[in-house]
């Protein structure tokens, strides 16, 4: 008789249950959100109104009525969209030269900016909000596409650069022999060939912006304030409107997560930098 | 036109010349096959001439003019691959078309070289498909295509047929010297195989840790190899090399007789000696002979009808007047 391998118990039964119990676990908190979101801001912190209570939709009107929902929405639109792209333009090339033309110190460079994501953003919060400031520049779209683009930029040069390194040098060469400068081998053939994790990237990158709260909550007031300080903004002294509160998430984290559901697959191929094809 | 020129041409890489100064003249028409063992420096050397390679120091001249600092494209050399390089998103039509279009040429001229290329290639029924759908083969001839519609002065060819099977490599071989022989272009080609080297190129030129051992005809390399590493690089199976009093006999260090230049007897000859194994081609037979006392194993090569077995006791002459004598140094006497 044939030795064939045999599956064990748990990769047949255990690991359905044990994967559909972490799925599980990670949904249940937006679930509660959104649930929470249609309860009055009373029962909301009611237990016994936990699962059963009267629906209400006056948390999402009051909060187009009365705080300017679509203001902040846009701003989140804009920096998020203008800062991918900015990253982007600059990620490209930077990973292309790498890539292709390493030099002795290519390995240090990388080290070097993936280590500025170990600097605590609030070591560097006292002389931002002040330099910012004293340039005039304090709750400006245009700083916060630039601090949004700079602190994604590493990420984004690593992720371009493992994408880059699977595409064979020769055709690149190639390239250069059929005529090709250097933004032709870039529009021409790196574009073409690497599309789909630039898109994963760019994904990637443009959710990072949409979520940042750190920044976007202390360097704006109203003028470019994006969706994260809207959330903030509705943490009252006098304690926490939850139903209220999660309304203001749910509509902030909505349009992302339904982007993350029609581009699971990048989204998986970009976080496992493309190990999972 | 297409007459290459290496002047004093070296290369290193960090603190390692893997290329010491070299001089090297290809002149126009030529088909020139640079051939050594992998590592000896041979696709660097072809990879300077195409400009993907920097020198360290000396001059290229192409067609009388400079080209040292000259990009790759304006060298106006076109590339063959060892992997093909095809453009992975571009159907066939867009791959061959692809330098003419860099070029700026009008479309309809892009379509119509494109089309003439094609048809010699035997790819008229490929042109919409991607590089995926092709076969090794098939692949190949679109690289090829992709140079031929450059008109280029110099075609470099870089190992093009060892990703292909035995039986193809044989066909397209035959494919690049016919190529050869209608366009009359200057053609560098590069590889490990002497068979290939032997069969398609005017001028060889064979290659060890970047110096170049010799450069000539195939012919004149198998008659008069000018070291023992020609020697022993050049023929297939390899020269025998037979060192000690045998050799100084022949008042050198070490000889070397070819395969097919021994006699074999069954019953006298010079040195006798037991076969191992013999490898019955058909046509050939080669025998590998032990015990002969005057080297480890000597090959010779034979008619195919010959009834040798593992085993048997030979006797084997070598033909006097092939006899290649070597110095201590290796160098022919």
């Amino acid at each position: 008789m044939a030795i064939v391998a045999k599956s064990s118990r748990f990769s047949q039964f255990g690991r359905p249950v044990l994967a559909w119990g972490v799925g599980l676990m990670f949904f249940f908190p937006i679930f509660w959100m959104v649930l929470t979101s249609f309860k009055t801001d009373a029962d909301a912190v009611k237990p016994e109104h936990l699962i059963w209570f009267t629906p209400t939709f006056e948390n999402y009107l009051n909060m187009t009525e009365n705080y300017d929902y679509w203001r902040f929405a846009k701003n989140s639109v804009i920096t998020a969209v203008l800062a991918t792209a900015f990253t982007l333009c600059v990620g490209i090339p930077c990973a292309y030269a790498m890539a292709f033309n390493p030099s002795r110190s290519t390995k240090d460079v990388l080290m070097w900016m993936l280590s500025t994501k170990m600097l605590p953003a609030a070591a560097v919060l006292y002389p931002m909000t002040f330099i910012t400031k004293s340039a005039g520049l304090f709750d400006t779209h245009f700083l916060i596409i630039l601090v949004l683009s700079l602190i994604n930029l590493p990420i984004v040069v690593w992720m371009l650069f493992t994408y880059f390194k699977e595409i064979p040098k020769d055709i690149i060469e190639a390239g250069q022999m059929d005529g090709v400068n250097t933004w032709g081998e870039i529009k021409e053939i790196l574009i073409p060939l690497a599309w789909g994790g630039i898109a994963s990237t760019a994904l990637l990158c443009f959710i990072f912006c949409w979520n940042e709260a750190y920044w976007t909550v202390r360097l704006t007031t109203t003028d470019a304030a994006t969706l994260s300080k809207l959330i903030e903004g509705n943490r009252a002294p006098e304690g926490l409107f939850f139903g209220r509160l999660s309304a203001v998430s749910a509509a902030a984290v909505g349009p992302i997560v339904v982007l993350g559901w029609f581009c699971q697959k990048q989204l998986v191929q970009g976080l496992t930098f493309g190990a999972v094809k | 036109m297409g007459r290459i020129q290496l002047k004093n041409v070296t290369k290193s890489f960090g603190d390692v010349q893997v290329i010491p100064p070299l001089d090297l003249t290809i002149e126009d028409g030529e088909f020139a096959v640079f051939v050594g063992p992998s590592g000896c420096g041979k696709s660097t050397l072809l990879r300077m001439i195409a400009g993907l390679e920097d020198l360290t120091s000396g001059e290229i001249e192409i067609d009388g003019a400079i080209a040292t600092q000259v990009p790759p494209a304006q060298r106006g050399l076109a590339m063959v691959f060892q992997s093909y390089a095809l453009y992975p998103h571009m159907s066939v039509r867009k791959n061959i078309g692809f330098p003419l279009r860099m070029a700026k040429m009008a479309q309809p001229e892009i379509d119509q070289r494109v089309e003439t290329a094609a048809k010699s290639l035997n790819l008229m029924d490929y042109l919409d498909r991607k590089p995926a759908d092709l076969s090794g083969g098939q692949r190949q001839r679109v690289a090829i295509g992709r140079a031929i519609v450059r008109e280029p002065a110099a075609f470099l060819f870089d190992e093009p047929l060892s990703n292909l099977d035995a039986a193809l490599r044989v066909g397209m071989r035959l494919e690049i010297g016919e190529l050869h022989e209608r366009l009359q272009t200057t053609m560098i080609y590069v590889t490990h195989d002497q068979v290939e080297a032997m069969t398609m190129a005017n001028k060889i030129v064979v290659l060890r840790a970047g110096v170049i051992e010799q450069v000539g005809s195939p012919l004149h390399l198998y008659h008069r190899p000018q070291n023992e590493f020609v020697a022993g690089f050049i023929g297939s199976p390899k020269m025998n090399f037979v060192t000690g009093t045998e050799a100084e006999k022949h008042g050198a260090a070490t000889i070397g007789i070819r395969p097919e230049h021994t006699v074999v007897s069954m019953s006298k000859g010079s040195w006798k000696g037991r076969v191992g194994v013999a490898e019955h081609l058909g046509s050939d037979t080669f025998i590998h002979v032990h015990d002969t006392g005057v080297a480890d194993m000597v090959t010779v090569r034979v008619s195919g009808d010959i009834a040798v077995k593992h085993g048997d006791t030979v006797y084997l002459t070598p033909q006097a007047d092939q006899i290649h004598k070597f110095d201590a140094q290796g160098l022919r006497l």
